[in-house]
């Protein structure tokens, strides 16, 4: 696709190889009859999703995210919450009426569909809006909702998958207060796994001093651990590796050489740029399997149109509460570059074919509609965006030479800001972060860093030598 | 709030207060019994050792700076109203006041307000203008005590260099202004003030 700029300037990339895995799986069938490759839960959650998340962690812009986390908490649960109650309770709704036709599915049934649907998915989000470029803080939010609302995603299904396992008559409020805690549990549990080995990573990355050509394996091997630690413990392994990624940066980009460095950035990108590929490919050809079609346009349609309406509902209201205590106001266009990039993807298509079909017995309905979601949401959606991003005139992110003095002064604003908000005693941003700060450079790095690596790791200075590299070439 | 705060503070006085600095009505009230509670003198005006009494800013590299600007020029006291205009620099600029009559006073919160606050904090003669050793001493305040002298100069040079746009080798206010204009100052120079 690279060769012919135009296509891909309008058509984005996912979508594309959505439709080549289409044409390929049709090969496939036609010449065999029988649907060989399909996108197994195992291969996906196991091989092809860790790689992206953890690019996702590594390179994420820390002060970005930790900045803008209340705003991203709140969407991640409560909106994905309320995504899953209002789909799920609505299309019970709508079967109630008969529109349907006759369904094998109760109530629990509907409300399982809504909470894998009802997630917005990091990969098809990082594909699509890499392309097109929104403002940081922008991205930032919708990208952060994505990674962490694996959490609410895993919970709810779990919890609703027993549900249906017992049976509609046995749930009782303790399994629902059971189920809330175990959201806490799983979310805090897989932070506290990413944390706990980003940690050992760091930490191993100091002494890594006359072993630096195994440094890159290193980084890699200990966050897929983390991955599969969180796994094992049934904690959400997305929160884990994604939180080793955030918190490991620092250091270990400190503490390794240059070129582990190079190494390990351009081989994660490659890893989550391939992994990225073959999820959408492996989408379109799973598609072409005449096995699991089972259509039901009353379910479908609604499907859609509940998830668009629901997440515009769900986006402004959080959206009014969130601007009475964000300092940076999310305007109506915000608002809806939000909604309309609440992607899903192939996390829910996973999850829909995880699904055991002697206890859900409309498995079949649910994943087929599960990928006209995904594809429509990819592919129509994908393919507006730019369009609707430039009619609508959204702050794009401007891709800038870092110039000493920004860095410089905004060091100084910084400092100015937690001096003033000391001075009218409040808690502010800039106190807390000033607070870490100072607490990362008393005990954390001593520990974490290489001695050499501390002296020198202060942003101005990175500026600096960054422009005179420059410079000398 | 305190019987003694809200009797020490009149109503006429926190109508003025709202009208120069734009803060509401019980912002105002909220920062005044800060500022009592800081006034350690009972006296009604601030010294420079009660700023000073504050933890974190003793920690802050640029904190005696900062507690320099808000005192009036040779004076040692500051009273609230003093207080609340410096404080006034740091309210975030709201929609509404974009569209507000252009022909008042500029408000204490624009952003060309705000990188004066700034750049007085640099300029420490008051001359208009940064000079090389004003930007190395803030430099040596702001990035530790780990480097070189030399290496300190050089940042400084090519920070100068990046501005300097009619050779005089330093940072006049105009220039200040035009090298930071790509820098959101809006949101970078402001903080939220508790209702």
């Amino acid at each position: 696709f690279h060769l012919s700029h135009k296509v891909t300037r309008v058509v984005p990339e996912s979508a594309l190889l959505i439709v080549l895995g289409l044409v390929l799986g049709g090969i496939v069938w036609a010449a065999d009859h029988i649907a060989s490759f399909a996108l197994t839960p195992i291969v996906f959650f196991f091989y092809l999703l860790p790689p992206i998340v953890l690019d996702a962690g590594y390179f994420m812009p820390n002060r970005l995210f930790f900045g803008n986390l209340g705003s991203i908490l709140l969407y991640a649960v409560i909106g994905t919450v309320w995504n899953a109650a209002t789909t799920g309770l609505s299309l019970y709704g709508v079967y109630q009426t008969g529109i349907m036709g006759h369904l094998n599915s109760g109530l629990l049934d509907f409300l399982l569909f809504g909470s894998l649907i009802a997630a917005v998915d990091p990969v098809a989000v990082l594909a699509v809006f890499e392309e097109v470029h929104v403002n940081e803080v922008l991205f930032i939010i919708v990208f952060g909702e994505s990674l962490l609302n694996d959490a609410v995603t895993v919970v709810l299904y779990h919890v609703f998958e027993t549900f249906v396992a017992i049976g509609p008559e046995k749930v009782t409020g303790i399994e629902c207060v059971k189920g809330v805690v175990s959201f806490f549990v799983v979310s805090l549990g897989g932070t506290l796994v990413g944390i706990f080995f980003a940690f050992l990573l760091s930490l191993v990355c100091r002494f890594t001093k006359h072993v630096r050509i195994i440094e890159p394996g290193f980084v890699f091997i200990i966050s897929y651990l983390s991955y599969l630690t969180a796994e094992m413990l049934s904690l959400s392994s997305i929160l884990a590796i994604t939180f080793c990624g955030i918190c490991c940066q620092k250091y270990v980009k400190a503490n390794i050489s240059e070129q582990s460095s190079t190494t390990v950035r351009y081989t994660m990108k490659m890893m989550a740029s391939g992994a990225e590929t073959i999820i959408f490919m492996f989408l379109g050809i799973s598609a072409v399997n005449p096995d699991i079609w089972t259509w039901n346009t009353a379910f479908i349609l609604l499907t859609l149109v509940f998830i668009s309406v629901y997440r515009v509902i769900g986006v402004v209201l959080q959206t009014w509460i969130l601007n009475h205590y964000r300092m940076v106001q999310l305007e109506i266009i915000d608002q809806v570059v939000m909604s309309y990039g609440g992607l899903r993807g192939a996390v829910a298509f996973a999850l829909a074919v995880l699904l055991d079909d002697t206890k859900v017995k409309e498995k079949n309905l649910f994943v087929s509609t599960t990928i006209i979601v995904v594809f429509f949401t990819v592919i129509f959606q994908g393919l507006t965006i730019k369009p609707l991003v430039q009619w609508l005139k959204v702050k794009k992110t401007e891709h800038r030479e870092p110039k000493l003095n920004e860095k410089l002064h905004g060091r100084a604003f910084d400092h100015i800001l937690s001096a003033i908000e000391d001075i009218s005693g409040q808690i502010g941003h800039n106190y807390l972060r000033d607070k870490w700060s100072n607490f990362d450079r008393k005990f954390l790095s001593k520990v974490l860093m290489r001695r050499s690596a501390q002296k020198s790791r202060d942003q101005i200075l990175n500026v600096f030598h960054e422009l005179n590299l420059k410079d000398a070439i | 709030m305190g019987s003694r705060a809200s009797t020490l503070l009149r109503d006429e006085e926190i109508e003025e207060i709202k009208k120069e600095t734009g803060f509401s009505h019980s912002q105002i009230t909220r920062l005044y019994s800060r500022f009592t509670s800081l006034d350690k003198g009972e006296n009604g005006t601030l010294s420079r050792e009660d700023f000073q009494r504050i933890p974190e800013l003793a920690i802050n590299p640029l904190g005696d700076r900062i507690i320099n600007a808000f005192f009036p020029e040779g004076e040692d006291q500051v009273n609230f109203r003093g207080f609340m205009r410096t404080l006034a620099h740091f309210r975030p600029i709201e929609d509404n006041e974009k569209s507000k009559d252009q022909n008042g006073p500029e408000p204490l919160n624009s952003r060309s307000n705000k990188l004066h606050f700034a750049f007085r904090l640099y300029d420490l003669d008051k001359d208009g203008r940064i000079s090389r050793d004003e930007l190395l001493q803030v430099l040596r305040m702001m990035v530790g005590v780990n480097i070189s002298d030399e290496q300190l100069g050089s940042i400084a040079d090519r920070t100068i260099q990046e501005a300097d746009q009619d050779g005089d080798s330093a940072i006049s206010f105009a220039e200040f202004v035009k090298v930071l204009e790509k820098v959101d100052v809006e949101q970078k120079m402001s903080i939220r003030f508790l209702h």
